[in-house]
């Protein structure tokens, strides 16, 4: 049995309190806290993932799960010092007109527990403001939702103001959202485009190989 | 009050006939949901973007050919309404307005102009609101401008937003203290929902909207944007609301039992 048996079906049953105490065991057996996050809670959210996308699992299901990680990981940061969980820096929000934001809660809560970085800037973001976060937080990746068809135009919109700002080549942009498709995004010219938030969490893995 | 909501865009069946014109298809569709004992039928073609004022048009022109019920133009779009609201017809219902003030600053000359009745979201610009209270409180808003502009209480239809059962910890209980609320402070006012949004990311979704139909209908919702040839919804929207004391001598559930419009199971 590995050593991280325990605390991945912790995270995989939601089981906050066990989670918490699995990890404590870990620490004291010499276990570097991010190994503790990368073998343990990161492999145990893409299990989860692979579950969900299999339909063994729920949407309130995976949710539980990213809130045990997300739990383990605020109790390990003490013990991280210098050396941060960071797979990517990723700026999100819901684009400028549109104040849903459940789709894009779901994917900022899955990245940030699969050890994303993630700034979440809220709903109704105007493109300066994601233009001026994805600079201020060095950002890697930055995530348009919108829910609605009358938003889904400040997607480009938002896209455009970084090729106006110059800075288009510096970040990936990705976008998702009901209404949302791959050939919108295509056409609109974003890096990439999820259906769903298990997905997303696929598509910055891949965007930060390649951007490696 | 029921809105059939099969003609829609979003959905995989319905897209292309919108996009190859199957005025045919179309009809069919309109006039199955007719049959099964929708008041109203909805048209959404909102994922066409830019083309959305011409199909939109184009949907109404062909729907307005085959059933005599009343249109629900599900758009927040002013071009697109704008674009479509003329072929229409009497009773038409907008759907929707919000509180956001630059949406209802559009779409509010519309629906004075072609006295459309109107669906009002409890949602206002900033965060949606979380509480039943500032729902209640948005509803209110929304109730007091769109009188005061000159649209007749009953011709309102409050929608509390049913946001899905799979991402809140309270469950459905937000929504039918909001419509108690509502019921409560504003006597006459309508309240309705897009019922399937509360089952979205959970299994045997259709279980979920029949349990939640119920509930809301006990709360005093009485309108509901809903699939109605599934029958064995349309049997709980029957009973519950016999249950509730809003089907006098249980006259609509013993007509649409011998119409056959729902299911007994």
């Amino acid at each position: 049995m590995s050593d991280f048996e325990k605390i991945c079906h912790a995270v995989l049953d939601g089981e906050d309190e066990l989670a918490l105490a699995e990890a404590e065991q870990l620490l004291a057996a010499g276990k570097a806290p991010l190994t503790i996050i990368n073998d343990g809670l990161i492999a145990a959210m893409s299990e989860v993932g692979r579950l969900f996308k299999e339909g063994d699992l729920f949407v309130p299901e995976v949710m539980m799960s990213a809130h045990t990680v997300a739990g383990v990981i605020e109790a390990l940061r003490p013990h991280l010092g210098a050396e941060a969980a960071n797979r990517g820096r990723i700026v999100i929000g819901t684009v400028k007109g549109d104040l849903h934001d459940i789709g894009k809660n779901l994917v900022a809560l899955l990245l940030s527990s699969n050890g994303f970085t993630v700034i979440d800037l809220g709903n109704d973001v105007a493109p300066e403001r994601f233009l001026q976060a994805a600079e201020e937080h060095r950002a890697d990746i930055v995530g348009l939702s919108a829910l609605l068809t009358t938003t889904m135009s400040n997607m480009r919109a938002t896209i455009e103001a970084f090729v106006a700002a110059g800075r288009r080549d510096s970040v990936r942009i990705i976008i998702g959202g009901a209404p949302v498709t791959a050939d919108y995004a295509a056409e609109i010219g974003a890096d990439g485009y999820s259906e769903d938030a298990t997905e997303a969490v696929e598509l910055c893995r891949r965007l930060m190989e390649v951007g490696a | 009050m029921i809105i059939g909501e099969l003609i829609n865009s979003s959905r995989k069946a319905v897209r292309p006939l919108i996009a190859e014109r199957d005025a045919q298809a179309i009809c069919e569709v309109a006039a199955a949901q007719v049959k099964a004992g929708a008041d109203y039928i909805d048209l959404n073609c909102g994922t066409f973007l830019e083309e959305e004022p011409e199909r939109l048009r184009w949907l109404v022109e062909t729907v307005r050919q085959a059933v005599d019920a009343p249109l629900s133009l599900d758009s927040p779009n002013p071009q697109a309404l704008a674009s479509a609201l003329p072929a229409a017809g009497q009773q038409v219902l907008i759907n929707s307005i919000s509180a956001e003030k630059e949406r209802f600053r559009a779409l509010l000359p519309l629906i004075l102009e072609y006295r459309a009745k109107v669906v009002a979201l409890c949602m206002a610009d900033g965060e949606i609101a979380q509480t039943a209270e500032d729902r209640v409180m948005i509803g209110g808003k929304l109730i007091e401008d769109l009188t005061a502009a000159g649209v007749a209480l009953d011709d309102i239809y409050l929608d509390p937003l049913v946001q899905p059962l799979s991402v809140s910890e309270a469950g459905a209980g937000v929504i039918t203290e909001t419509v108690r609320r509502i019921r409560q402070l504003y006597p006459g006012v309508h309240t309705v929902c897009g019922l399937s949004n509360i089952s979205f990311g959970l299994p045997n979704r259709k279980l979920i909207n029949r349990y939640f139909l119920a509930q809301a209908i006990s709360a005093g919702m009485d309108s509901f944007i809903l699939d109605p040839t599934d029958q064995k919804l349309m049997g709980a929207y029957y009973a519950s609301r016999a249950l509730a004391g809003q089907d006098r001598f249980c006259g609509q559930y013993l007509k649409a039992h011998r119409r056959g419009l729902y299911s007994g199971e």
